[in-house]
């Protein structure tokens, strides 16, 4: 019964911060810019195509109308069109989303499968030097620009090792030559749909470049976490006693202590994933990956607001979304949550 | 200086060193820089593009332009940016912090769900929003990421202010008719300022990483002026053949980030206080 309220007043909360941020975007996207109407009539305007697009844009309404209508737009998923390529926007969100959505999963189960282990090593080497080096690995994680790490990889493994693909999400002799249907929209899914390994395999490698750029800050709070969570539970009963009995050191790290440190897991999941949806503005720049973060970078320079609007409402909202989802698997784990 | 090092143990005795240089190092730019001018802007086309030598110790940029004067000019800009943008950001979230927290009840709950939406967002897009509203630029951009900031101020202040509010000495003011404004002023700010002021000196860091990336996507100062962001966008487009252009100034974001974040370390070891996750 707590849990059920816990869950309501979570869900109801969000909601309204929905509205807040709905607000506070409507605000700085049509109130701030100093006239969104010579912007929307293109370069060069005369005074009537701008007067035509103030009445387009409905410009002259009072503020709260002009607020409804975008508030209306935007929970009907119209986004309105791009200043720039007059295209609409809610098409081309379709297209960028589920490649930033897959970059973002990816990077976050990297973190984890980063995070985690060098945790449970730290903890087990506790003050030796397999935990210093993590410990200052997880704090340069912290210090490190995105944008700047993004670049030492692509030099690193690109263009000295040449392993990896420097860029982009598929390599021209797939994307070009022999394209994948779009089902999904993520490309490694979509790959396997159609039965094309060589396809999945290219998708993947394209992945591991921008994925690792963005895991290395939540796989340094993950090692962190894991580590603190360990150190404590090593010292319980049942640890003791595995041992006791002889089990061998792997097994009583990973089999019996590493279950019961699992809570910071999840914490880690939420930060990740926000990081992640962050980070896509830098890191898709850098390797050309073609979702948000990219069109919304183009869209900055070309001052288009209404696509800058639209990708920080979907992308906020897909936060908001997230967090109710981890606060709500947090209190279902552990019901103490639902009581504080 | 050994107090200094058993109260900060070694790491954090050096992360301090380093701020230290890179304030005086911003401070003296213009007598320390090899080439003022060039720091400053000027081009110098008979040396484009040189990898470092012993005339240009960190090579020179697209307008042969000494890296390492570019650098120490940049680096007035980049700490500015970073202090100014915790600076604003207290100067919001102080003030709404301390409302909410004095008051409690209807004000409270307005105030902290206000923030809240300000904290729904990514951090960084809402600064890319911002600065894109309002235009490139050094002030701008310092707002932009204030705009993005200020709600950890409320809530740290907001908190502390909770736990003084019940404190003796607040009620006996009260007691003895003091205005509210001036119980604020005169006996929460002093005691509540103290701690926010030394996390939003660890928070100038984090800042200026934020700024960088806003510069980086070429929403921060504009040319000829430098910052360290705008310097690694401007490299870009000679990398990784010409790779120092760019890494040059992102180590100099990276070490200066990771003094701030290891001297926060040594001072939350010695007093434990709770860790913040930043974008």
């Amino acid at each position: 019964m707590e849990l059920l309220r816990y869950i309501l007043r979570r869900t109801v909360l969000s909601a309204f911060v929905v509205v807040g941020v709905t607000f506070l975007v409507f605000v700085v996207a049509q109130v701030v810019p100093s006239d969104p109407a010579a912007l929307y009539a293109g370069p060069r305007p005369t005074a009537e195509q701008i007067e035509k697009a103030r009445q387009e844009l409905n410009l002259d309404a009072p503020l709260p109308a002009r607020f409804a209508t975008f508030a209306t737009a935007m929970a009907s998923g119209d986004f309105g069109i791009s200043y720039k390529s007059r295209r609409l926007i809610a098409q081309d969100l379709r297209a960028y989303l589920p490649a930033t959505l897959e970059l973002a999963v990816f990077s976050t189960g990297l973190a984890l499968l980063i995070g985690i282990p060098l945790g449970v090593v730290a903890a087990a080497r506790q003050g030796r030097w397999p935990d210093r080096i993590g410990s200052f690995g997880s704090i340069a994680a912290v210090a490190m620009p995105t944008f700047f790490l993004a670049m030492i990889l692509q030099l690193v493994f690109a263009q000295w090792l040449g392993v990896l693909p420097l860029s982009g999400r598929l390599s021209r002799e797939i994307s070009i030559s022999a394209p994948l249907p779009m089902v999904t929209g993520f490309n490694m899914i979509d790959a396997l749909l159609a039965g094309r390994l060589d396809a999945f395999g290219d998708a993947f490698a394209h992945l591991i470049l921008p994925a690792l750029t963005l895991a290395s800050y939540p796989a340094g709070v993950a090692m962190r976490l894991t580590r603190s969570a360990m150190i404590e539970i090593l010292e319980r009963r049942h640890v003791v006693a595995a041992r006791a009995l002889g089990l061998s050191e792997p097994r009583i790290l990973f089999g019996h202590a590493l279950p019961n440190a699992m809570g910071p897991a999840l914490t880690v999941i939420g930060l990740s994933f926000a990081y992640a949806l962050t980070g896509a503005v830098l890191v898709e720049i850098i390797f050309a990956w073609p979702g948000l973060g990219r069109y919304v970078s183009e869209a900055i320079l070309a001052k288009d607001f209404p696509v800058i609007a639209a990708v920080t409402m979907v992308v906020t909202i897909c936060y908001v979304v997230m967090n109710l989802l981890i606060d709500i698997a947090q209190a279902l784990v552990d019901p103490r949550v639902a009581l504080s | 200086m050994k107090k200094l090092v058993q109260r900060l143990g070694w790491p954090g005795t050096i992360a301090l060193a380093v701020v230290v240089l890179f304030a005086a190092a911003a401070i003296l730019a213009p007598w320390i820089a090899p080439y003022p001018a060039q720091g400053a802007g000027a081009p110098n086309v008979a040396a484009k593009l040189q990898p470092p030598s012993a005339a240009y110790w960190l090579g020179t940029d697209h307008l042969g332009r000494d890296i390492l004067s570019r650098i120490l000019y940049a680096t007035r800009v980049s700490l500015t940016n970073g202090v100014l943008i915790v600076a604003f950001s207290l100067l919001i979230g102080l003030p709404v912090g301390l409302a909410a927290g004095y008051f409690g009840g209807w004000i409270d709950e307005a105030l902290m769900r206000g923030t809240d939406v300000f904290l729904a967002f990514p951090a960084l897009l809402l600064a890319v929003l911002m600065a894109a509203a309002l235009g490139p630029g050094f002030l701008n951009s310092i707002i932009a990421v204030a705009v993005t900031w200020w709600p950890w101020y409320a809530r740290l202040a907001r908190a502390e202010v909770l736990v003084l509010r019940g404190q003796p000495y607040v009620e006996a003011a009260r007691l003895a008719g003091v205005s509210h404004p001036r119980i604020i002023v005169r006996h929460i700010l002093p005691a509540t300022g103290r701690p926010l002021t030394v996390q939003a000196a660890l928070d100038v860091g984090p800042a200026l990483l934020t700024a960088a990336a806003l510069s980086f996507l070429g929403l921060g100062v504009l040319p000829p002026t430098a910052d360290w962001g705008q310097m690694v966008d401007a490299g870009r487009k000679f990398f990784p053949a010409r790779w120092w252009y760019s890494a040059m100034p992102g180590m100099t974001i990276f070490l200066v980030a990771l003094a701030f974040s290891v001297l926060g370390d040594a001072l939350r070891d010695r007093k434990g206080g709770a860790a913040r996750a930043s974008a």
